[in-house]
């Protein structure tokens, strides 16, 4: 009896570990991917909490082509990097972009879109965006970005002021606690200048590209030697290129091409005039 | 550890530490001012003086100061009559606000803390200044507050030590406190160890250098609240003299 008991006690047991470690082999890979979630159009919660956004969109379309279950992690954009290289997540997609500098700190996959950056004031504003101009004026800013560096470095003689997340600044420039903000001209367009907070500020000065602060695009960041995921977002990036759901997903946000960046700079700097008008 | 990194940005956490002393030095100032008064009111008999107070702090005690602090820089700014107002120059400055939270938050605990000390006076001494004729006011100047504010000196060194925590919320509303520099320092290094040890230490020191002050005037002011010295114990025999074995 105690040898039968034993006997089905095995068999039980067994069974339990077949059927876990079938189960393990029969799941999809899961990835945590970083995303912000306050970075319209790009990365927003809606009305009913959900992510949503085009980094959103473009992370589900890359998770199902690689055929990978995604797990979405937000996170306040400066904790990305950090968060990445502490393990807590495997990859951003948070429309961040390619620059040398934080090449030292992750890798990146090819780019997945590129647009320039702008300054944006209040209408009837007459701040001139020059050293000289923007001297003692404060210039809102989000911390970490390429933004940040590059007014950092271009705008010395501004009073720069940081905030954690884009919302912040837009608040503060709506309330007039900032003279200026300068930022990607998509985020400026989509989640500020059309929005009735918005409705009175406008582009103005040059449209900033250059790749030395700008880089070559936004890409997907991934911990340094990480190369199996970063070949695998790489074919994914151009499977949706050729098969046309990355338009698709584009056309839901924009009306031109986001990826170019020749076309996206011309779209940005007709948006651009006809805001000026 | 990449110590070349923190070296480089040891003024940045200087010029933090300015700022977090700052905010904390006027917050401290301008809270024990309106502390006072209310406190003396909290301690107060009379149901329609102590029951604001009491109102008061047990809504600011009762929300995280964070919260408190959101709703003043960017709850208040929402509205345009603020903007319109002449209070606006004030509230449009990430500074102000900042100090303005930690003000009415340190009012609130600090009110509550001279009111405790003030019903913990014994009441002996009350007696006395009463049958020696002093009116109320005088037993409240005289006896009440001086005795008050010595015995709440231990909790107070507590209150002083929790709001140089709190002042590291300032770096949300975009002041360059200390806190503030350590999240610049990742920004820029990507080292977010290294940025926030070094914030840590500097904290610490300001800490122990604050519980160092509190010691300091503990002794002077608390002496007659202390264990005695060189003296008899309560069993009576003498500590000082007896000889060691």
């Amino acid at each position: 009896m105690n040898v039968l008991l034993r006997a089905v006690l095995f068999v039980a047991v067994v069974a339990i570990f077949a059927v876990f470690s079938l189960g393990a082999d029969a799941q999809p890979k899961k990835v945590r991917l970083g995303v912000e979630g306050a970075y319209p159009p790009f990365s927003e919660i809606d009305t009913s909490g959900k992510l949503k956004g085009f980094d959103i969109d473009i992370a589900n379309a890359l998770c199902a082509q690689m055929k990978v279950e995604c797990v979405f992690v937000q996170l306040a954009f400066d904790g990305m990097i950090p968060a990445l290289n502490s393990r807590k997540i495997d990859a951003v997609i948070a429309s961040m972009s390619i620059t040398d500098e934080r090449k030292k700190a992750v890798d990146f996959t090819d780019r997945y879109y590129k647009t320039p950056a702008q300054f944006v004031v209040k209408k009837g504003s007459t701040l001139e965006v020059t050293p000289a101009g923007l001297k003692g004026k404060r210039v809102g800013v989000q911390r970490s970005t390429i933004h940040d560096r590059f007014v950092g470095e271009n705008f010395k003689s501004a009073d720069i002021v940081r905030y954690t997340k884009q919302d912040e600044v837009f608040l503060d420039l709506a309330s007039g606690r900032v003279d200026a903000a300068v930022l990607d001209m998509i985020a400026a367009q989509v989640g500020f200048l059309k929005t009735p907070q918005g409705k009175n500020f406008h582009f103005v000065g040059p449209v900033y590209d250059d790749p030395k602060y700008f880089g070559v695009g936004a890409g997907i960041a991934l911990r340094k030697g990480d190369n199996s995921l970063r070949e695998d977002f790489n074919k994914a990036i151009a499977a949706i290129r050729a098969n046309g759901i990355y338009k698709k997903i584009q056309d839901v946000y924009f009306d031109f091409d986001v990826y170019g960046t020749a076309a996206a700079t011309a779209a940005a700097a007709a948006t651009n005039a006809t805001a000026k008008k | 550890m990449n110590f070349d990194a923190i070296i480089e940005s040891l003024p940045m956490y200087a010029t933090g530490i300015g700022t977090t002393l700052q905010l904390l030095a006027v917050a401290l100032a301008a809270g024990l001012l309106l502390a006072m008064p209310l406190g003396i009111a909290r301690a107060s008999n009379n149901v329609w003086i102590s029951r604001p107070v009491w109102l008061y702090t047990y809504v600011i005690r009762g929300t995280p100061m964070l919260v408190q602090l959101f709703l003043i820089y960017y709850g208040v700014a929402q509205f345009e009559w603020v903007r319109l107002s002449v209070l606006w120059p004030l509230l449009s400055s990430a500074w102000f606000c900042a100090v303005l939270a930690f003000t009415l938050n340190t009012a609130a605990y600090t009110a509550e803390i001279i009111a405790g000390a003030m019903r913990a006076v014994p009441y002996g001494e009350v007696e006395a200044a009463n049958s020696l004729g002093m009116s109320k006011l005088q037993v409240l100047t005289r006896i009440l507050l001086p005795s008050a504010m010595r015995r709440a000196l231990p909790a107070y060194s507590n209150e002083v030590i929790m709001m140089l925590h709190g002042t590291s919320l300032a770096s949300v509303v975009t002041v360059m406190d200390l806190t503030g520099a350590a999240r610049e320092m990742n920004s820029r290094t990507y080292l977010p160890f290294e940025a926030f040890l070094t914030a840590g230490a500097c904290y610490m020191l300001l800490t122990f250098s604050l519980v160092g002050l509190f010691h300091f005037a503990e002794r002077r002011w608390l002496q007659h609240l202390a264990p005695r010295k060189n003296s008899f114990d309560v069993s009576g025999v003498v500590l000082t003299t007896a000889p060691r074995i």
